[in-house]
């Protein structure tokens, strides 16, 4: 339990000192040290539910089973690199004119809320939460999208509030639905939005209000997934706000997201016993596969690109999500795992090219392996690891997800690989002449933090050749709960 | 039928008619007006309800209704249209006509949406689901009409009063403390958006929204 309380207060103080200190000269530091006492924090929690299983806290408020501890593991570790890796990228943005103090202040002290609220929402054992802290990861994000203050980051950010708002809305209309048809089997008051308590009722729970409730909480968490065809927000936001926020955005919310679609998941498939809720998620995610994937080979700048790319991939979860099965599953989170550290490594890399360049245009990016052969050669291993290539982790799920695909959805199999080969020669031919040929960088003021990029695409390099038996165990452990 | 019934049925009623009005309403003031009314009906209606059926936190639910959205969040909006320098702004809006009776079909399909559940509650409520989903879906409609950006979020406001209302016509309300964190995401969103309004006044000069439409799917 008290570590429940360090994994939310860490990045909860964080803010609210950030908020204050936010502009002064040592601020990256503080966001880095916040960010990993919360790992440390997480680890701790991590080591008391594998060796003691599932724990509920403060009077059933939190949950923490084998499922969200994973994530919540993966969100404080990712949230901490991305910290080590945004004082360097910051200061460059400073030294280059295109941030003020002020502005650092503001991001510094988002940056901590917007991982208190995914750790929250991942915690909370209360759907009505679990909505509060989704809306509030959104709200706390919108004004760093447009940090930068350009008509096109207004844009972007108007574009992500809006939309994301009006989705968001939609899954407290199915919030709501599901309380409704709770409230009959466990009366009025807290408990019934309580997850626990409704996992075990939810054989008995209404079918025909929840097979609407699931409409609207898809529709509604799917967009912030960026599942099409409600992505619109996605490429702008990653494309104009700070790299960092793109690597957190995309290795983080959308996991998160897709977290909250899984667990009312669970609820839906008990209370209808067909799977309608997973031909739904089947539907969303190959859809997302394939317009991404055609999306993709159409762009001209970086951080659009591998945004696409992002859909892209949770497209692919969704649908493994939506297959279920214990090997389905497995396969899912083990994607969820390796996309998440493959991609915000990615647009480490891509973030420090871009201010190299000076451009996020593709055209203009030259010869990175010339001027900083670990920039370069980051983004090639990273680009290498996202389209699935072995021995990283990526093909071992993109592998599973595709043999399950082929005994259990085999009209589904051509689609996908037509897909995935698609996004293949799309992002190679890109980076191939992005990391290779003449170069146009200058030296950056501030040399960039790059530890990050090999300790995630080292992670991912592993769990391509070898998943730890106590990893494993646990994924198994989560694709049980999840069905 | 009772008279708290009664009563509720006006207040529904009360409120569908507000939606339309906003739907049609030009003048952003008379809009931020219209928005406190709403705020006003909804609130007087957790009241008539919480006090029918004996739910007492209903009277919580009235008050924290009142106060932000019949009071704050009004003022809020008023400061910032003065502010902003576009109290007296109209809108020029196309198609009135139109717009209405898009909404009158959209009233429709919401009864037909709401019909399965109406079915299954038991509240004294329940007939008023159908005009809770309409405001939603009205309110919906004004969104996607207008080219303002301040005028988009108190539809967006008004989208989040329907819930509201739908939660208390099939449940009574949410849990309370549900209900105080939706109402301080709402709170910390209207402050952001009042942050960002300056923001996109400063980079476009104004805030119609048709300068926002340079972020293409494809860049070419």
């Amino acid at each position: 339990m008290s570590e429940i309380l360090f994994v939310l207060g860490m990045p909860l103080a964080g803010a609210l000192v950030l908020g204050v200190a936010g502009g002064r000269a040592h601020a990256a530091l503080l966001n880095s040290f916040f960010s990993l006492a919360c790992l440390v924090a997480a680890a701790f929690l991590t080591i008391r539910v594998v060796d003691e299983g599932p724990i509920l806290a403060m009077e059933e408020l939190f949950f923490v089973d084998s499922f969200n501890v994973f994530l919540v593991a993966l969100t404080a570790l990712v949230a901490f690199t991305t910290a080590l890796f945004s004082r360097p990228y910051m200061m460059n943005e400073l030294a280059h004119g295109k941030l003020t103090p002020r502005m650092l202040q503001l991001y510094h002290a988002m940056y901590q809320l917007f991982i208190f609220t995914m750790l929250l929402a991942l915690l909370s054992n209360n759907m009505g939460v679990l909505w509060v802290a989704m809306e509030a990861a959104t709200l706390s994000t919108v004004l760093l999208v447009s940090l930068y203050r350009t008509p096109a980051s207004i844009e972007a950010a108007w574009k992500y509030f809006i939309l994301c708002g009006v989705g968001i809305a939609q899954a407290l209309f199915g919030t709501i639905l599901l309380y409704f048809a709770a409230e009959k089997l466990l009366g009025s008051g807290g408990t019934a939005l309580l997850w626990t308590h409704l996992n075990a009722v939810k054989g008995e729970l209404e079918p025909t209000v929840l097979s609407l409730a699931f409409v609207f909480l898809l529709v509604g968490y799917g967009t912030k997934v960026g599942l099409v065809p409600l992505h619109n927000w996605l490429p702008d936001a990653h494309a104009e706000g700070p790299t960092p926020m793109s690597a957190v955005l995309s290795g983080l919310l959308l996991n998160v997201a897709l977290y909250a679609v899984v667990r009312c998941k669970v609820l839906v498939d008990g209370a209808l016993a067909s799977n309608y809720a997973g031909e739904l998620m089947m539907g969303f995610g190959l859809l997302s596969v394939v317009v991404a994937a055609f999306f993709l080979s159409r762009q001209r700048d970086v951080k659009r690109m591998f945004a696409y790319s992002s859909i892209e991939h949770m497209g692919l979860m969704t649908f493994a999500f939506g297959m279920g099965g214990a090997v389905a599953t497995f396969a899912g989170l083990l994607h969820m795992t390796v996309h998440s550290l493959t991609k915000s490594a990615i647009f480490f890399t891509v973030g420090h090219a871009a201010q190299k360049t000076g451009t996020q245009t593709m055209d203009e990016i030259r010869g990175l392996v010339t001027t900083n052969p670990t920039i370069g050669w980051g983004l090639m291993l990273g680009s290498l690891a996202i389209l699935g290539m072995p021995p990283f982790g990526v093909f071992a799920s993109e592998f599973l997800i595709l043999t399950t695909a082929m005994r259990e959805q085999p009209w589904a199999t051509p689609i996908l690989l037509l897909a995935l080969g698609v996004a293949f020669a799309a992002i190679f031919s890109r980076v191939q002449s992005m990391v290779f040929g003449e170069t146009t960088a200058t030296r950056l003021p501030h040399p960039p933090a790059l530890l990050p990029v090999f300790v995630h695409l080292a992670i991912v390099l592993m769990l391509g050749l070898y998943i730890p038996p106590y990893l494993a165990d646990w994924y198994r452990q989560a694709a049980r709960l999840i069905g | 039928m009772t008279l708290a019934t009664q009563l509720i049925n006006v207040m529904a009623a009360l409120l569908l008619l507000i939606a339309f009005a906003m739907l049609s309403q030009r003048r952003i003031l008379s809009l931020i007006y219209l928005y406190a009314w709403q705020g006003v009906v909804l609130s007087a209606n957790s009241v008539v309800v919480g006090y029918s059926t004996g739910q007492t936190h209903l009277y919580y639910s009235a008050l924290l209704t009142f106060v932000l959205k019949a009071i704050l969040l009004p003022w809020i909006l008023h400061r910032l249209i003065i502010r902003l320098n576009i109290r007296w702004d109209v809108e020029t809006l196309i198609n009135i006509p139109t717009t209405m009776f898009a909404g009158i079909v959209l009233v429709v399909f919401a009864f037909n949406l709401a019909l399965p559940i109406t079915q299954l509650a038991g509240t004294i409520t329940r007939s008023t689901l159908g005009i809770a989903i309409a405001v939603v879906l009205l309110s919906f409609l004004m969104m996607i009409t207008r080219r303002k950006a301040v005028p988009q979020v108190i539809g967006f406001l008004a989208l989040e009063n329907g819930l509201f209302f739908a939660a208390t016509s099939t449940t009574y309300g949410m849990p309370l403390a549900i209900e105080l964190g939706i109402a301080l995401d709402v709170l910390v969103g209207v402050l952001i958006l009042g942050i960002f309004f300056f923001q996109v006044r400063d980079a476009f000069d104004s805030l119609d929204l048709r300068h926002m439409e340079k972020l293409k799917e494809t860049d070419e």
